[in-house]
Protein backbone atom coordinates (compact mmCIF):
# COMPACT_ATOMS: atom_id res chain seq x y z
CA UNK A 1 0.00 0.00 0.00
CA UNK A 2 1.28 3.41 -1.08
CA UNK A 3 1.44 6.22 1.77
CA UNK A 4 -1.62 8.10 -0.06
CA UNK A 5 -3.27 4.45 0.11
CA UNK A 6 -2.37 4.26 3.45
CA UNK A 7 -3.70 8.09 4.13
CA UNK A 8 -7.35 6.90 2.48
CA UNK A 9 -7.26 3.72 5.38
CA UNK A 10 -6.55 6.25 8.08
CA UNK A 11 -9.37 8.89 7.15
CA UNK A 12 -11.94 5.46 6.87
CA UNK A 13 -10.77 4.77 9.96
CA UNK A 14 -11.85 7.82 11.67
CA UNK A 15 -14.81 8.07 9.12
CA UNK A 16 -16.15 4.33 10.45
CA UNK A 17 -15.42 5.82 14.37
CA UNK A 18 -18.30 8.89 13.38
CA UNK A 19 -20.38 6.07 12.37
CA UNK A 20 -20.04 3.91 15.04
CA UNK A 21 -20.24 7.05 17.42
CA UNK A 22 -23.51 8.06 15.38
CA UNK A 23 -24.83 4.22 15.73
CA UNK A 24 -24.05 4.93 19.70
CA UNK A 25 -26.12 8.26 19.73
CA UNK A 26 -28.99 6.51 18.16
CA UNK A 27 -29.23 3.81 20.63
CA UNK A 28 -29.07 5.72 23.44
CA UNK A 29 -32.04 8.39 22.67
CA UNK A 30 -33.94 5.38 21.41
CA UNK A 31 -33.52 3.88 24.95
CA UNK A 32 -34.24 6.96 26.87
CA UNK A 33 -37.49 7.31 24.74
CA UNK A 34 -38.51 3.97 24.97
CA UNK A 35 -38.67 4.67 28.86
CA UNK A 36 -40.64 8.06 28.43
CA UNK A 37 -42.90 6.72 25.97
CA UNK A 38 -43.15 2.77 27.65
CA UNK A 39 -42.53 1.54 23.96
CA UNK A 40 -40.90 -1.81 24.53
CA UNK A 41 -40.93 -2.41 20.85
CA UNK A 42 -38.22 0.18 20.45
CA UNK A 43 -36.23 -0.96 23.48
CA UNK A 44 -36.31 -4.45 22.09
CA UNK A 45 -34.88 -2.50 18.84
CA UNK A 46 -32.22 -1.13 20.80
CA UNK A 47 -31.37 -4.48 22.37
CA UNK A 48 -31.01 -6.20 18.90
CA UNK A 49 -29.45 -3.33 17.36
CA UNK A 50 -26.37 -3.65 19.34
CA UNK A 51 -25.10 -6.48 18.24
CA UNK A 52 -24.60 -4.03 14.88
CA UNK A 53 -22.61 -2.40 17.09
CA UNK A 54 -20.27 -4.72 18.70
CA UNK A 55 -19.94 -6.01 15.10
CA UNK A 56 -18.38 -2.62 13.99
CA UNK A 57 -16.36 -2.44 17.01
CA UNK A 58 -14.67 -5.91 15.91
CA UNK A 59 -14.63 -4.68 12.21
CA UNK A 60 -12.72 -1.53 13.52
CA UNK A 61 -10.26 -3.18 15.44
CA UNK A 62 -9.75 -5.22 13.11
CA UNK A 63 -8.38 -2.59 10.61
CA UNK A 64 -6.64 -1.04 13.23
CA UNK A 65 -4.40 -4.41 13.66
CA UNK A 66 -3.84 -5.23 10.16
CA UNK A 67 -2.76 -1.26 9.44
CA UNK A 68 -0.40 -1.76 12.95
CA UNK A 69 0.69 -5.41 11.02
CA UNK A 70 1.34 -4.39 7.23
CA UNK A 71 2.11 -0.04 7.41
CA UNK A 72 4.23 -0.29 10.50
CA UNK A 73 2.49 3.26 11.62
CA UNK A 74 5.10 5.96 13.84
CA UNK A 75 4.07 9.04 15.61
CA UNK A 76 0.82 10.82 14.70
CA UNK A 77 -0.10 8.06 12.67
CA UNK A 78 0.71 5.39 15.82
CA UNK A 79 -1.26 7.55 18.16
CA UNK A 80 -4.20 7.93 15.82
CA UNK A 81 -4.66 3.80 15.69
CA UNK A 82 -4.42 3.10 18.88
CA UNK A 83 -6.39 6.36 20.32
CA UNK A 84 -9.52 4.72 17.60
CA UNK A 85 -8.56 0.89 19.14
CA UNK A 86 -9.46 2.48 22.89
CA UNK A 87 -11.95 4.98 21.72
CA UNK A 88 -14.07 1.84 19.89
CA UNK A 89 -13.84 -0.13 23.46
CA UNK A 90 -15.39 3.03 25.13
CA UNK A 91 -18.20 3.29 22.00
CA UNK A 92 -18.88 -0.03 22.55
CA UNK A 93 -19.44 0.27 25.90
CA UNK A 94 -21.73 3.23 25.93
CA UNK A 95 -23.91 0.99 23.01
CA UNK A 96 -24.19 -1.67 26.37
CA UNK A 97 -25.39 1.01 28.68
CA UNK A 98 -28.12 1.91 26.23
CA UNK A 99 -29.10 -1.67 25.96
CA UNK A 100 -29.03 -1.78 29.71
CA UNK A 101 -31.23 1.59 29.78
CA UNK A 102 -33.58 -0.81 27.03
CA UNK A 103 -33.23 -3.83 29.27
CA UNK A 104 -34.50 -1.55 32.03
CA UNK A 105 -37.49 -0.18 30.11
CA UNK A 106 -38.56 -3.68 29.66
CA UNK A 107 -38.33 -5.01 32.98
CA UNK A 108 -40.37 -1.92 34.25
CA UNK A 109 -43.20 -3.26 31.90
CA UNK A 110 -46.46 -1.82 31.92
CA UNK A 111 -46.15 -0.45 35.37
CA UNK A 112 -46.50 3.29 35.46
CA UNK A 113 -43.36 5.24 36.07
CA UNK A 114 -43.74 6.64 40.01
CA UNK A 115 -42.24 9.89 38.76
CA UNK A 116 -41.88 12.30 35.49
CA UNK A 117 -39.29 11.62 33.93
CA UNK A 118 -36.78 14.66 34.00
CA UNK A 119 -33.46 14.83 35.47
CA UNK A 120 -33.28 11.23 33.45
CA UNK A 121 -33.64 13.00 30.01
CA UNK A 122 -31.46 16.36 31.04
CA UNK A 123 -28.71 13.40 31.78
CA UNK A 124 -29.07 11.99 28.48
CA UNK A 125 -28.92 15.15 26.53
CA UNK A 126 -25.90 16.39 28.87
CA UNK A 127 -24.22 13.07 28.15
CA UNK A 128 -25.40 12.82 24.43
CA UNK A 129 -23.43 16.25 23.72
CA UNK A 130 -20.83 15.27 25.64
CA UNK A 131 -20.57 12.12 22.82
CA UNK A 132 -20.24 14.42 20.11
CA UNK A 133 -18.09 16.90 21.48
CA UNK A 134 -15.53 14.38 22.15
CA UNK A 135 -15.83 12.79 18.74
CA UNK A 136 -15.78 16.57 16.97
CA UNK A 137 -12.74 17.08 19.55
CA UNK A 138 -10.91 14.25 18.15
CA UNK A 139 -11.18 14.41 14.21
CA UNK A 140 -10.21 18.19 14.71
CA UNK A 141 -7.32 16.93 17.28
CA UNK A 142 -8.69 19.99 19.43
CA UNK A 143 -7.57 19.92 22.73
CA UNK A 144 -9.19 22.72 24.03
CA UNK A 145 -12.41 21.67 22.99
CA UNK A 146 -11.68 18.31 24.36
CA UNK A 147 -11.20 20.05 28.12
CA UNK A 148 -14.47 21.90 27.69
CA UNK A 149 -16.44 18.52 26.86
CA UNK A 150 -15.10 17.35 30.23
CA UNK A 151 -16.65 20.27 31.95
CA UNK A 152 -19.89 19.04 31.71
CA UNK A 153 -19.21 15.64 33.31
CA UNK A 154 -19.60 17.51 36.68
CA UNK A 155 -23.07 18.50 35.70
CA UNK A 156 -24.09 14.88 34.80
CA UNK A 157 -22.55 13.55 37.63
CA UNK A 158 -24.60 16.45 39.87
CA UNK A 159 -27.30 15.18 38.07
CA UNK A 160 -26.81 12.21 38.92
CA UNK A 161 -26.37 12.49 42.92
CA UNK A 162 -29.91 14.52 42.84
CA UNK A 163 -31.83 11.65 40.88
CA UNK A 164 -30.55 9.25 43.16
CA UNK A 165 -31.72 11.48 46.07
CA UNK A 166 -34.91 11.91 44.72
CA UNK A 167 -35.32 7.98 44.68
CA UNK A 168 -34.22 7.17 47.63
CA UNK A 169 -37.21 9.36 49.11
CA UNK A 170 -39.16 7.20 47.16
CA UNK A 171 -38.19 4.33 48.50
CA UNK A 172 -38.30 5.65 52.01
CA UNK A 173 -41.79 6.97 51.67
CA UNK A 174 -43.24 3.57 49.81
CA UNK A 175 -41.56 0.69 49.90
CA UNK A 176 -44.06 -0.42 46.71
CA UNK A 177 -41.13 1.99 44.35
CA UNK A 178 -38.29 0.34 45.30
CA UNK A 179 -38.19 -2.10 42.48
CA UNK A 180 -39.01 1.01 40.11
CA UNK A 181 -36.63 3.20 42.00
CA UNK A 182 -33.57 0.93 41.76
CA UNK A 183 -34.34 0.38 38.08
CA UNK A 184 -34.31 4.10 37.43
CA UNK A 185 -30.95 4.42 39.59
CA UNK A 186 -29.77 1.95 37.26
CA UNK A 187 -30.61 4.04 34.58
CA UNK A 188 -28.98 7.15 35.71
CA UNK A 189 -26.24 5.28 36.99
CA UNK A 190 -25.67 4.05 32.77
CA UNK A 191 -26.00 7.68 31.60
CA UNK A 192 -23.37 8.80 34.30
CA UNK A 193 -20.98 5.92 33.04
CA UNK A 194 -21.82 7.34 29.37
CA UNK A 195 -20.79 10.63 30.58
CA UNK A 196 -17.53 9.39 31.85
CA UNK A 197 -16.52 7.51 28.46
CA UNK A 198 -16.90 10.38 26.62
CA UNK A 199 -14.16 12.02 28.89
CA UNK A 200 -12.23 8.94 28.12
CA UNK A 201 -12.41 9.76 24.74
CA UNK A 202 -11.47 13.70 25.09
CA UNK A 203 -8.19 12.06 26.76
CA UNK A 204 -7.44 10.19 23.55
CA UNK A 205 -7.62 13.45 21.90
CA UNK A 206 -4.96 15.06 23.87
CA UNK A 207 -2.56 11.71 23.36
CA UNK A 208 -3.77 11.67 19.60
CA UNK A 209 -2.85 15.26 19.10
CA UNK A 210 0.08 15.73 21.92
CA UNK A 211 1.43 11.99 22.79
CA UNK A 212 0.16 12.94 26.63
CA UNK A 213 -1.66 10.51 28.56
CA UNK A 214 -3.13 12.54 31.37
CA UNK A 215 -6.65 12.53 32.95
CA UNK A 216 -9.01 15.51 32.02
CA UNK A 217 -11.02 15.82 34.79
CA UNK A 218 -11.38 12.67 37.20
CA UNK A 219 -15.16 11.88 37.61
CA UNK A 220 -16.72 11.59 41.13
CA UNK A 221 -17.98 8.98 40.75
CA UNK B 1 44.54 8.42 23.53
CA UNK B 2 46.93 5.07 22.96
CA UNK B 3 45.78 3.53 26.58
CA UNK B 4 43.39 1.04 25.91
CA UNK B 5 41.03 -0.17 28.98
CA UNK B 6 37.53 -2.20 29.08
CA UNK B 7 35.17 1.17 28.99
CA UNK B 8 34.36 1.73 33.02
CA UNK B 9 30.77 3.26 33.13
CA UNK B 10 27.88 3.77 34.56
CA UNK B 11 24.38 3.37 33.23
CA UNK B 12 22.99 6.54 31.75
CA UNK B 13 19.23 6.30 31.79
CA UNK B 14 17.91 5.33 28.72
CA UNK B 15 14.21 4.97 29.82
CA UNK B 16 13.20 9.13 29.34
CA UNK B 17 9.78 9.31 27.71
CA UNK B 18 7.70 11.95 27.32
CA UNK B 19 7.30 15.19 25.87
CA UNK B 20 9.34 17.93 26.33
CA UNK B 21 9.07 21.85 25.22
CA UNK B 22 8.46 22.82 21.42
CA UNK B 23 11.63 23.91 19.89
CA UNK B 24 12.35 25.56 16.68
CA UNK B 25 12.29 23.81 13.33
CA UNK B 26 15.13 25.51 12.07
CA UNK B 27 17.69 24.16 15.46
CA UNK B 28 18.42 20.48 16.11
CA UNK B 29 16.11 19.71 18.76
CA UNK B 30 17.04 18.01 21.98
CA UNK B 31 13.99 17.49 24.17
CA UNK B 32 14.21 18.19 27.90
CA UNK B 33 13.60 14.59 28.71
CA UNK B 34 16.52 12.77 26.35
CA UNK B 35 18.63 15.80 27.60
CA UNK B 36 18.82 14.49 31.32
CA UNK B 37 19.64 11.37 29.78
CA UNK B 38 22.25 12.04 27.57
CA UNK B 39 23.52 13.73 30.42
CA UNK B 40 22.75 10.86 33.28
CA UNK B 41 25.89 8.49 32.28
CA UNK B 42 29.31 9.09 30.18
CA UNK B 43 29.33 10.32 27.02
CA UNK B 44 31.37 8.59 24.62
CA UNK B 45 31.28 10.38 21.61
CA UNK B 46 30.66 14.10 21.00
CA UNK B 47 30.42 16.28 18.01
CA UNK B 48 30.42 20.23 18.46
CA UNK B 49 29.78 22.21 15.26
CA UNK B 50 30.99 19.67 13.15
CA UNK B 51 31.17 20.31 9.47
CA UNK B 52 32.42 17.90 6.87
CA UNK B 53 33.98 18.88 3.20
CA UNK B 54 34.85 17.05 -0.03
CA UNK B 55 36.94 19.20 -1.29
CA UNK B 56 34.65 22.46 -1.69
CA UNK B 57 31.51 19.93 -1.32
CA UNK B 58 30.39 20.89 2.06
CA UNK B 59 28.67 17.46 3.09
CA UNK B 60 27.73 18.40 7.14
CA UNK B 61 26.75 21.02 8.64
CA UNK B 62 27.14 22.19 12.39
CA UNK B 63 26.17 18.86 14.01
CA UNK B 64 26.15 18.73 17.63
CA UNK B 65 25.41 15.85 19.32
CA UNK B 66 25.88 13.81 22.40
CA UNK B 67 26.34 9.27 21.91
CA UNK B 68 26.05 8.08 25.16
CA UNK B 69 28.32 5.23 26.07
CA UNK B 70 27.37 1.65 26.39
CA UNK B 71 23.87 2.72 24.45
CA UNK B 72 22.41 2.59 20.96
CA UNK B 73 22.51 5.25 18.56
CA UNK B 74 21.11 5.04 15.23
CA UNK B 75 21.15 7.74 12.78
CA UNK B 76 18.24 7.57 10.27
CA UNK B 77 17.63 10.01 7.84
CA UNK B 78 16.94 10.08 3.88
CA UNK B 79 19.87 9.06 0.97
CA UNK B 80 22.15 11.66 0.98
CA UNK B 81 21.49 13.61 3.96
CA UNK B 82 25.62 12.58 4.93
CA UNK B 83 24.67 9.39 7.83
CA UNK B 84 27.16 7.85 6.87
CA UNK B 85 29.62 10.34 6.29
CA UNK B 86 29.26 10.77 9.75
CA UNK B 87 29.94 7.55 10.61
CA UNK B 88 33.29 7.63 8.89
CA UNK B 89 34.16 10.80 10.84
CA UNK B 90 33.66 8.80 14.23
CA UNK B 91 36.96 6.76 13.41
CA UNK B 92 38.64 8.99 10.95
CA UNK B 93 37.69 7.13 7.99
CA UNK B 94 36.92 9.87 5.74
CA UNK B 95 40.69 11.01 6.15
CA UNK B 96 41.20 8.23 3.35
CA UNK B 97 39.19 9.39 1.07
CA UNK B 98 41.39 13.02 -0.73
CA UNK B 99 41.05 16.36 -0.04
CA UNK B 100 38.61 15.94 2.77
CA UNK B 101 38.36 18.27 5.11
CA UNK B 102 36.76 18.93 8.82
CA UNK B 103 35.73 21.56 10.80
CA UNK B 104 34.46 21.67 14.14
CA UNK B 105 35.54 19.12 16.71
CA UNK B 106 35.04 15.49 17.76
CA UNK B 107 35.22 14.61 21.05
CA UNK B 108 36.04 10.67 22.34
CA UNK B 109 36.11 10.60 26.22
CA UNK B 110 36.47 13.86 26.55
CA UNK B 111 39.33 14.26 24.02
CA UNK B 112 39.52 15.74 20.18
CA UNK B 113 39.68 12.90 17.87
CA UNK B 114 41.66 14.44 15.48
CA UNK B 115 44.01 16.43 17.58
CA UNK B 116 47.88 15.84 15.93
CA UNK B 117 48.95 13.48 18.37
CA UNK B 118 46.43 11.30 17.69
CA UNK B 119 47.23 8.03 15.56
CA UNK B 120 44.01 7.14 13.74
CA UNK B 121 45.24 3.63 13.60
CA UNK B 122 45.02 3.90 17.02
CA UNK B 123 41.62 5.57 16.84
CA UNK B 124 40.35 2.25 14.66
CA UNK B 125 40.95 -0.10 17.05
CA UNK B 126 39.20 1.41 19.91
CA UNK B 127 36.24 2.81 17.41
CA UNK B 128 35.83 -0.05 14.88
CA UNK B 129 33.32 -0.97 11.90
CA UNK B 130 30.89 -2.92 10.59
CA UNK B 131 30.26 -2.61 6.58
CA UNK B 132 26.98 -2.50 4.94
CA UNK B 133 28.18 -6.24 3.24
CA UNK B 134 29.83 -8.25 5.07
CA UNK B 135 33.71 -8.13 4.17
CA UNK B 136 35.77 -10.98 5.32
CA UNK B 137 39.23 -12.07 4.08
CA UNK B 138 39.88 -14.50 2.39
CA UNK B 139 40.73 -16.20 5.04
CA UNK B 140 40.13 -19.22 7.47
CA UNK B 141 37.53 -18.14 10.28
CA UNK B 142 40.05 -18.30 12.59
CA UNK B 143 42.38 -16.36 11.06
CA UNK B 144 40.12 -13.58 10.30
CA UNK B 145 39.71 -13.01 13.87
CA UNK B 146 43.31 -13.23 14.99
CA UNK B 147 44.40 -11.15 12.19
CA UNK B 148 43.91 -8.04 13.32
CA UNK B 149 45.41 -8.42 17.21
CA UNK B 150 48.36 -10.25 15.80
CA UNK B 151 49.61 -7.33 13.26
CA UNK B 152 49.23 -5.33 16.51
CA UNK B 153 51.53 -7.15 18.32
CA UNK B 154 48.58 -9.17 20.55
CA UNK B 155 50.98 -11.35 23.57
CA UNK B 156 48.27 -12.98 24.93
CA UNK B 157 46.26 -16.50 23.93
CA UNK B 158 45.15 -15.93 20.57
CA UNK B 159 43.12 -19.07 20.95
CA UNK B 160 40.86 -18.03 24.40
CA UNK B 161 40.85 -14.00 22.08
CA UNK B 162 39.05 -15.68 19.21
CA UNK B 163 36.68 -18.05 21.21
CA UNK B 164 36.25 -14.69 23.36
CA UNK B 165 35.57 -12.52 20.56
CA UNK B 166 33.27 -14.90 18.25
CA UNK B 167 31.35 -15.92 21.80
CA UNK B 168 30.73 -12.17 21.72
CA UNK B 169 29.43 -11.90 18.29
CA UNK B 170 27.33 -15.32 18.69
CA UNK B 171 28.66 -17.26 16.29
CA UNK B 172 31.23 -19.37 18.15
CA UNK B 173 28.92 -22.09 18.59
CA UNK B 174 27.96 -22.48 14.72
CA UNK B 175 31.94 -22.44 13.79
CA UNK B 176 33.72 -24.02 16.80
CA UNK B 177 33.83 -26.98 14.66
CA UNK B 178 35.54 -25.82 11.47
CA UNK B 179 37.43 -22.55 12.44
CA UNK B 180 40.53 -23.74 9.96
CA UNK B 181 37.74 -23.50 6.71
CA UNK B 182 37.21 -20.83 4.73
CA UNK B 183 35.42 -17.49 6.04
CA UNK B 184 33.88 -17.48 2.60
CA UNK B 185 31.87 -20.30 3.18
CA UNK B 186 29.82 -19.01 5.80
CA UNK B 187 26.57 -17.21 4.98
CA UNK B 188 26.55 -13.59 4.44
CA UNK B 189 24.46 -13.61 7.99
CA UNK B 190 27.40 -15.64 9.91
CA UNK B 191 29.79 -13.45 7.48
CA UNK B 192 28.79 -10.50 9.19
CA UNK B 193 29.04 -11.88 12.47
CA UNK B 194 32.47 -12.67 11.77
CA UNK B 195 32.95 -9.16 11.15
CA UNK B 196 31.65 -7.89 14.15
CA UNK B 197 33.78 -10.83 15.69
CA UNK B 198 36.73 -9.17 13.84
CA UNK B 199 36.05 -5.87 15.37
CA UNK B 200 36.26 -6.85 18.34
CA UNK B 201 39.06 -8.44 19.03
CA UNK B 202 40.85 -5.87 18.73
CA UNK B 203 39.40 -4.42 21.55
CA UNK B 204 36.99 -1.20 20.84
CA UNK B 205 34.45 0.42 22.76
CA UNK B 206 32.55 1.82 20.22
CA UNK B 207 31.50 -0.09 17.01
CA UNK B 208 29.97 1.79 14.16
CA UNK B 209 27.93 -0.42 11.55
CA UNK B 210 26.83 1.11 8.48
CA UNK B 211 23.60 -0.03 7.26
CA UNK B 212 25.01 -3.84 9.08
CA UNK B 213 22.17 -5.99 8.02
CA UNK B 214 21.17 -4.49 4.97
CA UNK B 215 22.63 -7.50 2.75
CA UNK B 216 20.68 -10.22 5.09
CA UNK B 217 17.51 -11.96 5.07
CA UNK B 218 15.29 -11.38 8.03
CA UNK B 219 16.25 -13.82 10.23
CA UNK B 220 20.06 -13.06 9.84
CA UNK B 221 19.01 -9.51 10.49
CA UNK B 222 17.26 -10.68 14.01
CA UNK B 223 20.25 -12.31 15.24
CA UNK B 224 22.50 -8.85 14.34
CA UNK B 225 19.85 -6.93 15.89
CA UNK B 226 19.51 -9.31 19.36
CA UNK B 227 23.56 -9.53 18.99
CA UNK B 228 23.48 -5.45 19.29
CA UNK B 229 21.30 -4.95 22.19
CA UNK B 230 23.77 -7.64 24.00
CA UNK B 231 27.03 -5.63 22.72
CA UNK B 232 25.49 -2.70 23.96
CA UNK B 233 26.03 -3.98 27.94
CA UNK B 234 29.74 -3.01 27.18
CA UNK B 235 30.39 -0.98 24.00
CA UNK B 236 28.82 2.00 22.60
CA UNK B 237 27.04 1.49 19.31
CA UNK B 238 26.03 3.53 16.43
CA UNK B 239 24.44 2.24 13.84
CA UNK B 240 23.37 4.20 10.32
CA UNK B 241 19.94 2.34 9.42
CA UNK B 242 17.42 2.94 6.39
CA UNK B 243 15.34 0.49 8.06
CA UNK B 244 12.97 2.76 10.38
CA UNK B 245 11.19 0.09 12.20
CA UNK B 246 15.24 -1.58 12.90
CA UNK B 247 16.08 1.73 14.39
CA UNK B 248 13.25 1.87 16.48
CA UNK B 249 13.79 -1.67 17.53
CA UNK B 250 17.30 -1.56 18.62
CA UNK B 251 18.23 1.92 19.30
CA UNK B 252 18.32 3.75 22.97
CA UNK B 253 18.69 7.15 20.83
CA UNK B 254 17.99 8.25 17.31
CA UNK B 255 18.99 10.99 15.83
CA UNK B 256 17.26 12.24 12.38
CA UNK B 257 19.45 14.25 9.81
CA UNK B 258 18.10 15.79 6.53
CA UNK B 259 19.42 18.14 4.53
CA UNK B 260 17.75 20.46 1.89
CA UNK B 261 17.93 19.22 -1.64
CA UNK B 262 21.25 18.31 -3.75
CA UNK B 263 24.72 19.94 -3.10
CA UNK B 264 23.03 21.10 0.83
CA UNK B 265 24.90 19.75 3.74
CA UNK B 266 23.48 17.01 5.73
CA UNK B 267 22.23 18.83 9.31
CA UNK B 268 21.18 16.95 12.20
CA UNK B 269 17.56 17.68 12.40
CA UNK B 270 16.50 16.23 16.27
CA UNK B 271 18.38 13.69 18.62
CA UNK B 272 15.99 12.22 21.75
CA UNK B 273 15.16 9.04 23.00
CA UNK B 274 13.70 6.51 20.77
CA UNK B 275 10.53 6.48 22.17
CA UNK B 276 10.07 10.06 21.55
CA UNK B 277 11.33 10.12 17.89
CA UNK B 278 9.12 7.29 17.17
CA UNK B 279 5.91 8.55 19.29
CA UNK B 280 5.97 12.26 19.57
CA UNK B 281 8.59 13.48 17.09
CA UNK B 282 9.64 17.70 17.75
CA UNK B 283 10.42 18.22 14.05
CA UNK B 284 7.40 18.16 11.22
CA UNK B 285 10.54 17.21 8.95
CA UNK B 286 11.37 14.05 11.24
CA UNK B 287 7.55 13.80 11.65
CA UNK B 288 7.22 13.44 8.07
CA UNK B 289 9.83 11.51 7.63
CA UNK B 290 9.12 8.75 9.75
CA UNK B 291 5.52 8.57 8.66
CA UNK B 292 6.47 7.69 5.16
CA UNK B 293 5.90 11.36 3.79
CA UNK B 294 8.93 12.59 3.08
CA UNK B 295 9.21 14.63 -0.35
Amino acid sequence: MTRRGFDAELQALQDDLLILGSMVEKAIVKSIDSLKRRDFALAQKVIEEDLLVNHKRYEMEETCLRLLATQQPMASDLRTIVAVLHITVDLERMGDYAEGIAKVSIMIGDEPLIKPLIDIPRMSELALGMLRGSLDAFIERDVEAAKKVCLDDDMVDALHEQVYRELLTYMLQDAKTINQATYLTWVAHNLERIADRSTNICERVLFAATGKMEEIGASKY
Amino acid sequence: MAERTAPQVEDADSTAKGVSEETSSSTPSVGAQAEDALHAGPIALETRGLSLYYGAFRALADINMKLPARRIMAIIGPSGCGKSSLLRCFNRMNELIPETRLEGQILFRGEDLYATDVDPTEVRHLIGMVFQKPNPFPKSIYDNVAFGPQIHGFSGSLDELVERSLTQAALWDEVKDRLKKSALELSGGQQQRLCIARALAVGPEVILMDEPASALDPLATLKIEDLMQELAENYTIVIVTHNMQQAARVSHFTAFMTTEGGGEPGRLVEVDSRDVIFTTPKDQRTQDYITGRYG
